[in-house]
């Protein structure tokens, strides 16, 4: 498991690391004696816990990411939570790998939430309370039309992805928290790829929507046909990456394609004003 | 992982009956699923050699050294599927072919990227061994595809840390992303919403992160030039 890589990882850099969490061995064989999902879930919290005693008090920077993530977090797992309940939308699903797709995503979100909430009690920082969220006022079908509940899962999806990619650098050299938030921003991308698939499969103008961000029609940012998400794309259309223009690096083709290539290779951070902007849409009180 | 956890429990008796469990799940998992690439792994993690990887061509220390292992990665990644496009497994589709195309672009982008921002420091270029690979099987093709898309993406959340740049970490992050929704893609054609499958996501929904030393024990099956991580910071 991973939590045990860096538990081990650990020792070889800091061999007192044994003697500072106390009696760590304890710790491992009581989780031996749950079953396995007991002890994952288990897991975090114990492995805060012990970083706190052994390390001290995270900084609060590092507890504002992880509280910011959690309100992401509150929000894409109540959208799957509730779809998953609607008779309308239920009714829609194409197929049983539809459905245990969406099941599975919505899982994903929900045990986000539950990580990040035992992370943040385990460094002695409070979580946010979950918001009161609406996502009909924005978008009035989107429990009850297939397609508009899609388009706003990719949404979701695709700035989750930014948003954990926009506060890595507020977790630099963290080993346990970054590691942590990038191995949650994988899985979003992992989401939003298969979202995207499912929009592609149903067919129309979306025939040609890809699991990676791609150029808009007529070049624009947004490749997701949906204009009133716009901000969700801004930006993805750059090709500057490191201080070079990757569409003039050897191999990159002719400039139409180079282009393509270039917004598609590179997923583009937002920082938190711009996602809490688009989450603000769906935020009731 | 499961190979890194056998030789963890090697070690460490005491979490036997925690880990030999998820171990036997796994490799059941492995072997059910087995193909060429999935085979090919496990082969590489059960010979009982020492991957030190103290010799070889130099990755370097510091960022210099965490970009190169990464560069080391993407010329691996970019030389597979630039030799897939060059003559494409049996009966593809059209659809395939496009998308196979589009991540071979992606893959060269970020090694040339990696190249140019290194400059001086950069590593020789690799020699790559594709043996194992039936380029003409659509099976082999996309086992190998999705061994090492999920490889590219635990390989940048388990050094994401190591980085001491704010710009190289945000550049590594815009990267790992684009490698996890390939992942995805490759997956689901493989096994239709295997996306997120519970051997590469766990129950708390993270992902897997990977120690350099533990990707390029397993990237070493396909790379023939040896590689010297030694310097890399840990």
């Amino acid at each position: 498991m991973n939590f045990l890589n860096i538990l081990r990882d650990i020792e070889t850099i800091d061999p007192e690391i044994t003697d500072k969490i106390s009696p760590r061995r304890d710790v491992i064989k009581n989780m031996s004696s749950f079953g396995s999902k007991v002890a994952l879930s288990a897991l975090p919290f114990a492995l805060g816990s012990m970083f706190s005693k052994a390390y001290g008090q995270t900084s609060s920077s590092v507890n504002d990411v992880l509280n910011f993530a959690l309100t992401l977090e509150y929000l894409e797992a109540e959208f799957y939570s509730l779809a998953l309940t609607k008779p309308l939308l239920l009714a829609q699903i194409p197929n049983a790998t539809a459905k245990s797709a969406l099941e599975r995503i919505r899982d994903d979100e929900n045990a986000h939430v539950g990580f990040l909430t035992n992370v943040i009690k385990s460094l002695g920082a409070t979580p946010v309370t979950k918001p009161t969220f609406d996502f009909e006022a924005p978008f009035p079908t989107v429990f009850s039309s297939y397609d508009t509940f899609l388009a706003v899962s990719q949404a979701l999806e695709d700035t989750g992805v930014r948003a954990y990619k926009g506060q890595a650098p507020n977790l630099l050299g963290n080993k346990v928290v970054l590691t942590a938030a990038l191995s949650i921003h994988s899985v979003e991308a992992r989401h939003a790829s298969h979202i995207r698939q499912m929009r592609k499969a149903t067919g129309g103008s979306l025939m040609n929507l890809k699991p990676w961000i791609s150029l808009g029609a007529d070049g624009q940012a947004n490749d997701s046909g949906v204009a009133s998400v716009d901000k969700t794309y801004a930006g993805e259309d750059n090709v500057m990456q490191g201080g070079v223009n990757v569409t003039t690096l050897p191999g990159a083709g002719t400039s139409s394609t180079a282009k393509k290539a270039a917004v598609e290779a590179y997923d583009e951070p937002l920082n938190k004003s711009a996602v809490l902007e688009i989450a603000s849409i769906f935020i009731k009180s | 992982m499961k190979i890194f956890e056998n030789s963890y429990q090697e070690q460490d008796a005491e979490n036997e009956s925690f880990l030999a469990k998820k171990m036997q799940r796994r490799n059941f998992l492995t072997y059910a699923g087995a193909s060429a690439a999935g085979l090919a792994l496990v082969a590489a993690g059960c010979k009982k050699d020492k991957n030190t990887f103290n010799s070889g061509v130099n990755l370097g220390s510091g960022d210099v050294g965490v970009l190169n292992y990464a560069y080391a990665l993407e010329q691996l990644e970019a030389a597979f599927y630039i030799k897939v496009a060059s003559s494409f497994y049996k009966n593809i589709t059209d659809d395939e072919r496009a998308l196979f195309t589009d991540i071979r672009d992606h893959e060269v982008s970020h090694r040339e990227l990696f190249k140019a921002a290194l400059g001086n420091s950069a590593i020789v270029d690799l020699e790559v061994d594709f043996s194992s690979v039936d380029f003409t099987s659509r099976t082999s093709v996309l086992a190998t595809s999705k061994a090492f898309e999920d490889l590219g993406v635990s390989a940048y959340n388990g050094a994401g840390y190591l980085l001491k740049s704010a710009d190289y970490l945000t550049l590594a992050g815009k990267i790992v992303s684009v490698e996890a929704r390939h992942a995805a893609y490759i997956r689901d054609l493989i096994t239709p919403g295997s996306f997120a499958g519970m051997d590469v996501v766990d129950a708390n929904g993270l992902d897997k992160s990977r120690s350099p030393m533990e990707v390029l024990s397993i990237a070493k099956t396909y790379i023939k030039t040896e590689i010297n991580a030694s310097n890399l910071p840990s």
